[in-house]
């Protein structure tokens, strides 16, 4: 196929799991500021979200100070911000329109869909209700094409791009939440078991959807230690590393074969999986979760730029 | 005034007999539903297009009559005669200006209306093209005024578009309307992709194996036609390639592939010349591909169509049309051309001058319904004003009489009202034989009385149902 349109499809899937992230963050942070103070501490938990969005820099060019008003309008309609929800949506459709030959019809449908509906968003919600409503709008967009993809999309080379790019971007959203808000899985003793950070983990789980999931794999109460290793190291979670991880060396493997030829993407994608195979998490704590963060973020990057060199240009 | 289903006032058409009784029992907020039905399915399926210099229409529909435009077997036998003919003379034309010029050596087209013309590529002087085809896709635009007259009111045989709407208007009326059909015996249309490929493989170069690869070259997204080169790229399931997808090495042309570079034999290119090699054209162009046009003369890959047809649709060559389907072929041409004043003749600018209040005129080069005085509708102030245009710039312009053209049943606001229609088929070339698909792309003025069916000025468009004998 042409390298744009696996490029294409390769950054569509991007930006659709993007704009969900993106509202699963704001949808985490809506609820940890709607709880008394008490509970939650004095931290900016809007600071904090554009922190977890990745986008801190270009907010605090744009905005003063970090506030309900001034985030939600950038993590949700900036125009001017590229990683905002409706940016993403807009980016997501132009590259659709570029590659409508390698998309499928319900594919086609449910992107073009969505950038319809959003027009009806405006400059944004009225109220919080509203704003909720629109948030489940987002994910339930992402799902429905996420879904299509799977279900309608031919089994070759045009999807296990498109595959790719949900992956990379997935580990990368899941590893910048668990790095922005690392200092709370610390296992500092005396902070343990206090309502503040419960709400907060509750927080970094609901953001990565997995809330429920941790009460089906640990049958504990939340406890940082094994947040961090849902995320990371289970193969079960498909939002953790490891799920990433697996799925990204499946999907370079099976192009691989398709073309008879394994590269440096392949390369790089099983050493990353190796070493989330072989690490413990107790270990990871122990020599540092930042900086093992930083260096799983660096090799993501790494392989991103390894996928665009051998395929995508 | 000639209209498609009621003739002069005086009688129902056959052809129209069945729609016409199946009209009048057909509630009007049916109709109105199924058109909002329609309109929601194009909006969808994202079939729009852009409107240059008007940024807030950047992706607009063009708006759809569901009231079909009915030819009957004879009318449609008739026309395809007529269009093959004159599709094989301007492949004539074409092959002789870049080749003997016996036509300018007899003095029937004016040498320097060719060579001074700035769509006349002398790069394609002598240059063989493969079966001597040029031009592989027309569209030949055609109105009507009586019964058995049909002019020819353009040869589109540059970069033609409008196909996708004759597709997907069929598609739409089969699921909107599928009782009409019941009463009907419509060929078919869908088969034009297949078509299509089957012609772009038959040119290809002698170098290409036996299944040649085609690709299609659009300028990509911001073009007003994209919709329509992803749409053909998609049914004839070739690649949509822009300028940066190719690359040109020792005049072979390749694309750009997740697996490397991959050799291409024939470009449907819907690019103009302009912009095709920045190397021998516009060097500022972003959308070509540099080095195309020096693999393209060595053989190596096929254009369709070929550069510099643009010299055979030439408003100004036009009016010579006649004398070129006589000349080439020995017949006398079965489709007529409206009488056209040629405005670089003196005799012909003092007339066009003395009577712009009841002609229409049209700059040579444009399209698109751009740049151009309808005399009986302008007031004084735009007669003046282009008075002068012309005045300074008399080569620029031809000019016509307005025809009385056909009027079809059409949904408007205050009801079925008749506006008028024009049709354009599609006629292909290939090796082997001219293909052409029963029907084309019916456009209709949907303002009352207006004559301007361009979809870029407010004209509509309708299916177009050819029938079996």
């Amino acid at each position: 196929m042409l390298a744009r349109t696996a490029d294409n499809l390769y950054w569509l899937a991007r930006y659709v799991e993007r704009a969900e992230y993106l509202a699963r963050i704001l949808d985490a942070t809506y609820r940890l500021t709607s709880l008394p103070l008490a509970y939650v501490g004095a931290s900016n938990e809007w600071e904090s979200a554009v922190a977890t969005a990745g986008c801190a820099n270009a907010f605090f060019a744009a905005h003063g100070e970090a506030n309900e008003e001034t985030v939600t309008e950038f993590l949700a309609f900036s125009t001017g911000n590229p990683s905002s929800i409706c940016s993403c949506f807009e980016t997501a459709r132009h590259n659709a329109r570029a590659v409508r030959t390698a998309l499928t019809t319900e594919m086609w449908d449910t992107i073009n869909g969505a950038w319809l509906e959003l027009k009806k968003w405006g400059n944004g919600p009225r109220s919080r209700e509203e704003f909720a409503r629109f948030l489940r709008w987002v994910q339930e967009s992402s799902l429905r094409f996420d879904g299509s993809a799977y279900r309608t999309m031919l089994r070759n080379d045009a999807y296990w791009f498109s595959r790719l790019g949900v992956y990379i971007e997935r580990a990368d959203n899941t590893a910048r939440i668990l790095d922005v808000k690392y200092h709370l899985l610390l296992p500092a003793i005396e902070r343990v078991g206090g309502p503040l950070d419960y709400f907060q983990w509750a927080a970094i789980l609901r953001s990565v959807s997995a809330l429920t999931a941790y009460h089906w794999v640990y049958r504990e109460n939340v406890k940082p230690w094994l947040v961090a290793d849902l995320l990371m190291l289970r193969d079960e979670m498909p939002r953790s590393l490891a799920s990433c991880y697996e799925n990204l060396v499946q999907n370079l493997d099976r192009i691989a074969n398709a073309y008879g030829r394994q590269g440096a993407a392949q390369r790089q994608a099983r050493a990353v999986r190796a070493r989330l195979q072989n690490s413990r998490i107790e270990e990871i704590f122990q020599s540092g979760l930042h900086e093992f963060i930083d260096d799983f973020v660096a090799d993501n990057n790494r392989l991103g730029t390894a996928i665009t060199q051998q395929y995508l240009m | 005034m000639f209209d498609e289903m009621r003739g002069y006032g005086d009688a129902l058409r056959p052809a129209y007999a069945e729609l016409a009784q199946w009209l009048g029992a057909v509630k009007p907020d049916v109709l109105d539903f199924r058109r909002r039905e329609a309109e929601l399915f194009f909006r969808r399926i994202g079939i729009t297009f852009a409107v240059y210099g008007d940024p807030e229409a950047q992706e607009r529909l063009i708006p759809f009559d569901v009231i079909p435009r009915i030819l009957s077997a004879a009318e449609w036998d008739f026309l395809q005669r007529g269009l093959t003919q004159r599709v094989r003379a301007i492949n004539a034309y074409i092959k002789d200006v870049y080749g003997r010029r016996e036509i300018l050596k007899a003095g029937i087209v004016p040498e320097d209306l060719v060579f001074q013309n700035p769509v006349f590529r002398p790069e394609m002087n002598g240059q063989k093209v493969p079966h001597d085809i040029y031009v592989h896709v027309a569209g030949i635009d055609i109105v009507r005024v009586d019964a058995d007259s049909f002019y020819v009111l353009e040869d589109n045989a540059r970069t033609p578009s409008g196909v996708s709407y004759m597709l997907e208007n069929r598609e739409i009326m089969l699921r909107l309307f599928p009782e009409l059909f019941s009463r009907y015996r419509v060929a078919p249309v869908e088969n034009y992709p297949d078509e299509l490929l089957a012609t772009l493989k038959s040119i290809a170069p002698p170098t290409a194996s036996g299944d040649p690869t085609v690709v299609l070259l659009t300028p990509g997204v911001y073009n007003s036609a994209y919709y329509e080169h992803s749409f053909l790229a998609d049914k004839l399931g070739i690649e949509l390639v822009e300028g940066r997808d190719l690359a040109v090495k020792n005049d072979v042309v390749y694309m750009r592939t997740t697996e490397g570079m991959k050799r291409v034999d024939v470009i449907y290119r819907r690019v103009d010349d302009d912009f095709l090699d920045p190397l021998v054209f516009r060097g500022d162009s972003a959308l070509g591909v540099p080095g195309l046009l020096s693999a393209y003369q060595a053989g190596n890959v096929t254009l369709a169509n070929a550069v510099g047809t643009g010299i055979a649709d030439d408003k100004a060559v036009y009016s010579y049309m006649p004398e070129i389907v006589k000349f080439y072929l020995g017949e006398e041409p079965l489709l007529k051309n409206v009488p056209t004043w040629r405005c670089r003749e003196s005799e012909h600018l003092g007339y066009v001058l003395e009577h712009l209040e009841e002609l229409v005129v049209k700059e040579v080069h444009g399209s698109g319904g751009y740049g151009m005085l309808i005399g009986p509708k302008a007031d004084k102030a735009a007669i003046a004003s282009f008075r002068a245009k012309l005045k300074s710039d008399p080569r620029n312009f031809i000019a016509q009489p307005t025809l009385a053209l056909s009027t079809c049943p059409t949904c408007v606001e205050e009801g079925i009202a008749p506006r008028h229609v024009d049709l354009r088929p599609f006629v292909l070339t290939g090796r082997d034989r001219v293909r052409i698909v029963p029907g084309g792309l019916t456009r209709v003025a949907l303002k009352k009385g207006s004559l301007v069916v361009n979809s870029s000025q407010g004209g509509g468009t309708k299916d177009t149902w050819v029938l079996d004998a």
